[in-house]
């Protein structure tokens, strides 16, 4: 592909071709925010498709009792890589290091984030990270078997590689909080001269409660980490009973994280939404300001609501109370979102796009997901469905449902813009449908699954849950080939598509006013802001 | 590149801050720990800080306390257009470094000559409480440490650029930051001294 | 924040190094003292006084805008509330 790929390089002009170096070298060492975007989106979305595959062996396990194609303990390794990898190598650096390079400092109408060459510092620790994460599955004990959750005691005790996977996962946390205070910084700084914080892009606004988050709550992981590795190699024995420990403060420490980092994993995704949605709604956004109010308070309220993974751990009954309570309030923030996205569609100008199909699907999955879990929310409920299927089709409700159709969906907002070519809207279409088809056919499956009292990470079942998991992994099948279709298209497009210039979209956000790709510093002249992100009125666009 | 490179002190500043709040909330999660264990086992974290050599701990918080001073003069000197009594303070502040790493090698070596240290056996033996604390104290002060070792060091490289005139009375704000970082150092062994020497 | 610089005195840096190992001492005084669990309060409150002392001045806090301001006391709120609402679980198990 070398050759045809360097013509179309090329011809593509903006950043592409504006380097002084060639080669790799013009990726890997480049501090431009929108190659580091670009590299952050290959790799992550790499690691995304390694973690497809893995997940599709795990259906494949479970399309019929008893062993299919793998023995226990292999099932207890992919499961838990499957984990790391879409969560630590996937989901959390995803969304802020690929959209939000690419997009947030031309949103705010700057020329990079403040601190360039942190940001791609923050690209190499994530790779070294991953690299010793995947180093873990092929050396010492085997690949751990924990979960990706790491609890002890048995994370403590496995002879399982353990400890290599969890430095591994350290210093993708480190990146992490890296790029979340460099973007704190760039947006209070580098804001263009008319962006007043009542102007910033919703995208924008989510990148920065997001970011706030990682800054917050990532070192309560770096520590619980580092004490978990001090737990297996010195024998510190804090979270082991016998020697005065408690390992349910490990779970309050991992959770303190884990928890808030559900929303670095789900904000950006609403953001994506609140900026898809009145583009082709061909309406201002709904209560922009209660969506931002809202962001905001879901960052805060996620910080509160960790103890609702452990109702069932022995932590005392008022905590559980006190957690399942303030669980609650995180649905009201929620809902204002939804309920704004609603109501920007009415009576709008719709056109069914590909990005506006899977924003749509967004909200109808985000929506089953988020009220899957207020029955998890519940105390009382949570104690039936724990640690059963319907927590797994729940959370890949919220997850992939939510963040990975919204991540679809910014791959086919925003990808042609900084290729300057798009892909064909047909197949897009059938590759959404497919996907959208398959994947409700399978988590929807498993939540009935869990509900009927099927434990989650087991690699066997009772005969009676045998046609519904055959179903569940038909589901994978299609939801997979949908998802072959939607890239082989989209990245066909981008390579060799039509040309995409302008803003045919009609966005008033500042990325479409730059040119298509965009050079260098982004902005040939630097813009002043003189209306909203959402008024298409003021920004003259019909 | 059309521009200039890009300078700018208030989100420089504002940088170091945020990455400040990172480590706050690294040593809280200790704290955390901490606070929950002091909780369950009053008795043993009292008997276990009673054999804490208070007077060497003492020793290494005036230790720090005068390192501060010295970082926090040496960037009035610079904004006084002073680099070489900068430079000398930052080395006063290095020698301090030096001396609380030193009192901490005997602290530790002592401790572990008598068979006080994660997983030894005479923690097994006794209260487990007590191996909690001692355990927490290692955990802490290890990384306090890990933090005094890189501050240091940092420092010395920031130094050197004062040296060569690249940090100078317009363009400080890496000493500046650097200063931030020491006095994080500090402020945490503000809080580990009392919760670990005092605790009696 | 402000582009102009304040430059604080060595005078006055002085000045709060001598209140810190004042307090130190007053610490160390405190706890020696039989106060029973007034000991950890006391030693606590003193060790706040001390890294207020440390943030103001040393760490020109003092000497900032707003923001830095806000931001340090939501860092400070957040980690009193991961503290705080553990003890929700620890306190009544």
């Amino acid at each position: 592909m070398a050759a045809s790929e360097l013509d179309t390089r090329v011809r593509r002009g903006g950043f592409w071709s504006d380097t002084n170096r060639t080669g790799i070298a013009s990726w890997i060492f480049s501090t431009d925010h929108k190659r580091i975007g670009l590299l952050y989106f290959y790799s992550t979305f790499g690691f995304f498709l390694v973690g497809v595959l893995l997940g599709l062996l795990l259906r494949i396990e479970l399309m019929a009792p008893g062993r299919t194609i793998m023995g226990p303990q292999t099932y207890n390794a992919l499961f838990t890589v499957h984990g790391v990898v879409m969560i630590f190598l996937f989901i959390i650096p995803g969304f802020q290091g690929s959209f939000g390079n690419l997009v947030m400092p031309i949103q705010i109408g700057a020329r990079d984030v403040s601190f360039p060459r942190l940001n791609l510092f923050s690209w190499w620790i994530y790779m070294i990270g991953a690299v010793i994460v995947l180093t873990s599955l092929f050396t010492g004990g085997g690949p751990p078997d924990t979960g990706w959750t790491f609890y002890v005691p048995f994370s403590a005790r496995t002879g399982t590689n353990v400890s290599l996977a969890v430095l591994g996962v350290f210093i993708i946390g480190f990146s992490s909080i890296l790029t979340g205070l460099n973007f704190v910084t760039t947006i209070h700084r580098l804001r263009a001269a008319g962006m007043g914080w009542m102007r910033v892009p919703l995208f924008t606004w989510s990148l920065y409660a997001t970011a706030w988050i990682q800054i917050l709550a990532t070192p309560i992981l770096a520590i619980t980490l580092v004490l978990v590795a001090a737990e297996r190699m010195l024998g510190t024995g804090l979270f082991d009973p016998v020697q005065g420990g408690d390992p349910i403060m490990f779970q309050h420490l991992f959770w303190i994280y884990s928890h808030p980092a559900v929303y670095i994993m789900i904000l950006p995704a609403m953001g994506v939404i609140s900026d898809i949605i009145p583009v082709f709604s061909r309406k201002p956004i709904f209560g922009y300001k209660m969506i931002v109010f809202s962001t905001l308070a879901i960052a805060a309220a996620g910080s509160l609501v960790w103890g609702h993974h452990m109702f069932t751990s022995g932590m005392s009954d008022t905590a559980v109370l006190v957690f399942s309570f303030l669980t609650f309030i995180v649905a009201i923030p929620s809902a204002i979102k939804v309920f704004n996205w609603v109501t920007t569609l009415y009576k709008g100008s719709i056109s069914l796009e590909a990005p506006m199909l899977f924003a749509l699907s967004f909200i109808l999955l985000f929506s089953i997901g988020g009220l899957s879990g207020l029955i998890l929310g519940a105390a009382a409920t949570d104690v039936h469905v724990h640690d059963t299927h319907f927590v797994v089709g729940h959370f890949h409700y919220v997850m992939f449902g939510g963040t990975g159709f919204a991540f679809f969906a910014a791959m086919h907002y925003w990808l042609p813009k900084f290729y300057g070519r798009r892909y064909a809207e047909k197949p897009a279409l059938v590759g959404w449908a497919l996907m959208f088809t398959g994947f409700n056919l399978m988590y929807f499956t498993m939540q009935v699954l869990g509900m009927k009292g099927m434990p989650r990470r087991y690699y066997d079942y009772l005969p009676e849950f045998a046609t519904l998991n055959l179903v569940a992994t038909v589901g994978s099948w299609i939801l997979v080939t949908g998802l072959i279709i939607m890239l082989v298209n989209l990245f066909r497009g981008l390579w060799w598509g039509e040309p995409f210039a302008g803003n045919p979209w009609g966005g008033a956000t500042l990325e479409w006013s730059t040119p298509t790709p965009p050079p260098t510093e982004n902005f040939v002249e630097e813009p002043v802001v003189t209306h909203g992100p959402y008024d298409y009125k003021g920004s003259g666009i019909p | 590149m059309s521009h200039p490179p890009h300078k700018d002190y208030d989100g420089a500043k504002l940088g170091m801050w945020l990455f400040l709040f990172t480590e706050l909330l690294l040593f809280g999660g200790m704290f955390l720990l901490y606070a929950v264990y002091l909780k369950r086992y009053p008795h043993e974290f009292a008997a276990g800080g009673k054999q804490l050599n208070w007077i060497m701990g003492s020793a290494n918080t005036v230790i720090l306390l005068t390192s501060s001073l010295c970082v926090a003069m040496s960037v009035t000197a610079i904004q006084r257009d002073e680099p070489r009594r900068a430079v000398a303070l930052v080395a006063g502040t290095i020698i301090c470094a030096a001396g609380f790493m030193t009192v901490k090698y005997f602290e530790w070596s002592a401790k572990i000559g008598h068979g006080i240290y994660p997983g030894s056996a005479h923690l097994k033996a006794g209260a487990p409480g007590e191996s909690v604390f001692f355990s927490l104290y290692y955990m802490t002060t290890g990384i306090h440490g890990l933090h005094v070792l890189i501050g240091g060091a940092l420092l010395g490289w920031i130094a050197s650029r004062v040296n060569t005139g690249t940090v100078n009375a317009r363009e400080f704000i890496l000493l500046e930051n650097g200063a931030l970082y020491w006095h994080l150092v500090d402020l945490i062994w503000i809080f580990i001294f009392p919760l670990y020497y005092l605790v009696l | 924040m402000s582009e102009e610089q304040h430059i604080i005195s060595y005078r006055k840096l002085a000045f709060v190094w001598v209140a810190l190992l004042a307090l130190t001492a007053l610490t160390v005084g405190v706890t020696r003292v039989e106060l029973g669990a007034y000991k950890v309060l006391a030693a606590l409150a003193i060790a706040c006084v001390k890294g207020g002392l440390v943030i103001a001045v040393f760490m020109h806090m003092k000497y900032e805008g707003r923001l830095l301001r806000w931001l340090l006391f939501l860092t400070l709120v957040t980690l009193a509330i991961f503290i705080g609402f553990t003890f929700f679980d620890v306190l009544y198990r």
